[in-house]
């Protein structure tokens, strides 16, 4: 039974949980005005940018059916794939080690930036590092990391956390971020005005030196091609680029669900990415490294493939798409709850209704804290809409949902209000008679309604129903009532 | 049991239930028709909206336009395969600093360089992408990266209107950097401004009859 135990899937750790639940977390950060505006302004006009470049392809729903389709064969094909992407990168003269999980990533990392000497590093933005807490890790083993992407950069100095996948510091908008230039960054021009621009220019005269001087970077990568080996980095303001360039150790750290089978395939991925999360027709910048390569960029070259829960979630026959995430963040800038709560309220690295999904995939819904994320979407479908590589986002929602009460059911062992509720619906829509017998009762609920004729409070959890709205008091008598007295009345 | 051989076991029983695999349907376009004219049209209003500088010119005319481009620069940094003729009109004030394996410029060097000439590999119209892979005549990444000002030669027989049609003029396992304008962020609430790392400045000139 050991055998088998060991070979099981197990849920991550790190930076993947709810921190409260998250109509908790939603409902204080609705109170933040300046945020919602903030989210209001990108979101609106990221997605104009967006649907205004995808409409210029002709062909775009048949990138996103190729991009969906390599994504699912390469998960059905996982273990060949990371062996064929092991053995090209290592033939290349890179180095491949294995993660569990975050503690492990964690414990990989410091030891070979240890083994260089160096206790600085400079960090390219990367989700991967941030969902096992990196940064926190190698600072607590007294090597400092230093986040080199403006947005990262701007919550590292500013003591935030990210709140979007792409643009980490979306939650503030140009004013905010001057002042937190202003009070943290060394050397700054004190006149500095909030023209984003002169904001670019700042980061640009704060990290220089950093780079110039490094020894050591830490990468994320943004696919793995398992045919040659290669790793590609998409990147906007060359901060990438200096990070994969100029060191001369290079880490970086992957999710298993990254590689890709064929080089050819990010001619499809490369179409995808750039319009979907920034809506430009190419990012600035990519770069593509196989192994190390004689007399150009970092000679001691390594990559740490992370599980962390991502085997957990591919176990789930119903949600393992979710793997499928190419972390465009085009589903958050077109949710309407995103919109409004921000991504702190989701607790998890991952925000937004990929978030929703991917975290408690990645943990297991049975772990109590993420339980109420795939309630966290009123399931409108936008994000689906917007997906480049066509995950269902709100089918797995639902889903995890049903997961998510069975669950709960397990380990109460007694039926829940929902089984409750549920078994009376059944009862009551499951026969004509029955629903009639119900309705005879609707004179009770216009005594219960009072004198203003609103029913304020329901009672249990469907309390949550009169949370924000007001039942009208029902009617003396039902429709099919009304209907057939009419009728005779004839 | 190594992390390694847990994970690929972790893998296995995940997929149990033996999920198929399917044919990846490739509807998308992967040939154009445009002629000459419309890929560097297309080109040119990619490059344009990304703020970089262009200039449709003539293989004779190109050191002319190295030379006004760099006009204003200290010293210009150039790869070992670069045809010597593209710098002859230089202003002799322009100091010229060979990067070649065994004379390579260290970082110090390249920051207190004020600008690069490189060639390019293949350029895709439809992105306004150029694609550099590290062949003699583009150099290392490195010195395309430190100076600020980059000055890009595009062969107009190097240019595809798809990336598709890219693909097979790649060597993938070369150290591969895709150029769109000049550095940029959209960091400061989703609006795209120019100017953070990498060079500042991109002037591109697509040289027609090479």
């Amino acid at each position: 039974m050991t055998q088998v135990f060991l070979g099981m899937p197990a849920g991550g750790q790190g930076n993947l949980f709810e921190q409260e639940p998250f109509p908790q977390a939603a409902h204080r950060e609705l109170g933040n005005t300046q945020m919602r505006k903030n989210l209001r302004h990108a979101t609106h006009s990221i997605r104009d940018k967006r649907l205004k470049v995808v409409g210029e392809l002709p062909d775009w729903e048949a990138l996103r059916d190729a991009g969906s389709t390599i994504k699912n064969n390469s998960m059905a094909t996982l273990e060949e794939r990371l062996l064929e992407f092991e053995k090209n990168f290592t033939a290349r003269g890179g180095v491949v080690h294995w993660a569990r999980d975050a503690d492990e990533a964690n414990k990989i990392v410091t030891e070979l930036v240890r083994a260089t000497g160096s206790t600085e590093v400079v960090k390219v933005k990367s989700m991967a590092t941030q969902e096992i807490g990196l940064n926190e890790h190698l600072e607590s083993e007294g090597i400092d990391a230093f986040e080199t992407d403006l947005a990262e950069l701007i919550v590292q100095l500013g003591h935030d956390k990210p709140s979007h996948i792409l643009v980490p510091a979306i939650h503030k908008n140009r004013t905010q971020v001057r002042d937190i230039f202003l009070k943290e960054m060394p050397g700054v021009d004190p006149n500095l005005t909030d023209d984003p621009s002169k904001l670019a220019n700042a980061a640009r005269a704060h990290l220089r030196k950093k780079f110039l001087a490094a020894k050591v970077a830490i990468s994320g990568a943004n696919f793995a091609l398992a045919d040659t080996g290669t790793l590609g980095v998409v990147e906007s303001e060359g901060n990438g680029r200096m990070c994969l360039t100029l060191p001369e150790t290079l880490i970086t750290v992957m999710g298993i669900e990254k590689v890709l089978p064929q080089w050819e395939d990010i001619e499809v991925f490369m179409q995808l990415l750039p319009r979907s999360s920034t809506g430009e027709r190419m990012n600035p910048y990519t770069s593509l490294w196989t192994g190390a390569s004689a007399d150009d960029g970092p000679q001691n070259v390594h990559i740490v493939l992370l599980d962390n829960g991502r085997t957990r979630a591919l176990a789930d026959r119903f949600g393992r798409t979710a793997l499928n995430c190419i972390r465009c963040s085009a589903c958050m800038n077109v949710c309407p709850v995103y919109e409004r709560t921000g991504g702190h309220a989701y607790g998890s690295t991952y925000p937004g209704p990929i978030g929703a999904i991917l975290s408690p995939l990645l943990t297991g819904i049975e772990v109590e804290e993420n339980g109420s994320l795939p309630y966290a979407s009123s399931l409108c479908g936008a994000c689906y809409e917007a997906c480049p590589v066509k995950i269902n986002i709100p089918e797995i929602l639902v889903h995890l949902r049903g997961e998510d009460v069975d669950a709960k059911r397990e380990k109460h062992k007694l039926p829940t209000q929902m089984d409750l509720l549920m078994k009376g619906g059944s009862w009551a829509l499951g026969k004509g008679k029955n629903i009639g017998l119900l309705e005879k009762a609707l004179p009770l609920g216009r005594l219960a309604a009072g004198k203003d004729k609103k029913i304020k409070k329901l009672p249990g959890i469907a309390a949550g129903w009169t949370q924000s709205r007001d039942i009208p008091a029902p009617p003396n008598k039902s429709f099919r009532d009304w209907w057939s007295d009419t009728k005779e009345s004839k | 049991m190594s992390a390694k051989d847990e994970i690929l076991g972790r893998i296995r029983s995940a997929l149990a239930d033996s999920p198929v695999t399917e044919e990846v349907p490739r509807e998308y376009r992967t040939s154009s028709e445009m002629n000459e004219e419309q890929l560097i049209e297309l080109l040119v209003d990619r490059l344009v909206d990304y703020k970089a500088g262009v200039d449709v010119i003539e293989a004779a005319q190109i050191p002319q336009f190295v030379a006004d481009k760099l006009a204003n620069a200290s010293s210009v940094v150039y790869p070992q395969g670069l045809d010597a003729t593209w710098l002859s009109a230089l202003d002799q004030n322009v100091e010229q600093r060979l990067d070649a394996p065994g004379n390579r410029l260290s970082v110090a060097e390249l920051d207190a360089t004020s600008a690069v000439v490189t060639s390019s590999a293949v350029s895709v119209a439809e992105s306004g992408t150029i694609i550099l892979d590290g062949e003699p005549d583009q150099g290392r990444r490195a010195i395309s990266l430190v100076p600020d000002h980059h000055v890009c030669i595009v062969p107009v027989s190097s240019i595809v209107q798809l990336l598709p049609e890219a693909m097979p003029r790649l060597s993938i396992t070369r150290p591969l950097t895709w150029i769109s304008g000049p550095s940029a962020t959209s960091d400061i609430e989703l609006e795209r401004v120019e100017g953070v790392h990498g060079p500042r400045t991109l002037d591109v000139l697509m040289v027609r009859g090479l």
